[in-house]
């Protein structure tokens, strides 16, 4: 499972060519791109920023929950922090598996969840002036129990 | 004891900073960060009860124990992807 993230431009064809078996016949492959428009106003760039050292943990969980709850080959995650450009990529979630149906499923739920749980933040810039977008409250799985001292 | 506390995206603006350190006494527990960040910064109240925390760069409960030396931040709503 590749998992990266980054301040540098991000490139699909090392994500594909990292999940894909010879026994996968699908790779399912999401590009999250800067779009120049959000809630009626035009966007100049995007500003991300990420506690880092978890941000990589849950990206990798993330993973690894995908590797569980799906017959997939494997899944890579790339996500890019720092200033991007209008039609730069964001994110990158590939998943290889046998059929096509599962890869689908399995990609588009990585992305849903790399969203609800990942700690990374966008800034949107426009003309003037900018904000922090307001985002998903993240929800915490249930809690192991403290280990007794 | 003293924690540092971190602050990310809106939570770092808000406050003007991103990180700092902070007495609490022994015993405390994560939620005594939150309430010491809405004492010391009263313009972020909402965002403070929208976040949850992370201690030593893992999601933690409110009620985790704190230990001289941890890193405890303050993860606001999140919007990456």
């Amino acid at each position: 499972m590749l998992v990266q993230l980054t301040q540098e431009p991000l490139e699909a064809e090392p994500l594909v060519r990292a999940v894909r078996r010879d026994a996968s016949g699908a790779v399912a492959l999401f590009y999250g791109v800067v779009r120049n428009h959000n809630e009626g106003r035009g966007v100049l760039f995007l500003e991300y920023e990420a506690y880092p050292e978890l941000a990589e943990k849950q990206l990798r969980a993330v993973g690894e929950e995908l590797l569980r709850q799906y017959p997939i080959d494997d899944v890579a995650i790339a996500h890019r922090t720092g200033r991007l450009e209008i039609g730069e990529t964001s994110l990158l979630v590939a998943v290889a598996s046998a059929h096509r149906a599962q890869a689908l499923e399995a990609c588009h739920a990585a992305v849903d969840r790399i969203k609800q749980t990942v700690p990374i933040w966008k800034k949107e810039h426009w003309a003037g002036g900018g904000v922090w977008l307001d985002g998903q409250p993240v929800a915490l799985p249930e809690q192991q129990p403290e280990p007794a001292s | 004891m003293q924690i540092t506390v971190r602050l990310f995206a809106a939570l770092a603006e808000g406050a003007g900073v991103r990180s700092f350190p902070l007495d609490v006494p022994p015993g405390a527990r994560a939620a005594a960060v939150r309430s010491a960040l809405q004492a010391r910064y009263p313009q972020m109240q909402a965002l403070c009860e929208r976040s949850v925390f992370a201690v030593n760069a893992e999601y933690a409960a409110a009620d985790r124990l704190l230990y001289d030396g941890d890193e405890v931040a303050l993860i606001p709503p999140v919007s990456g992807g």
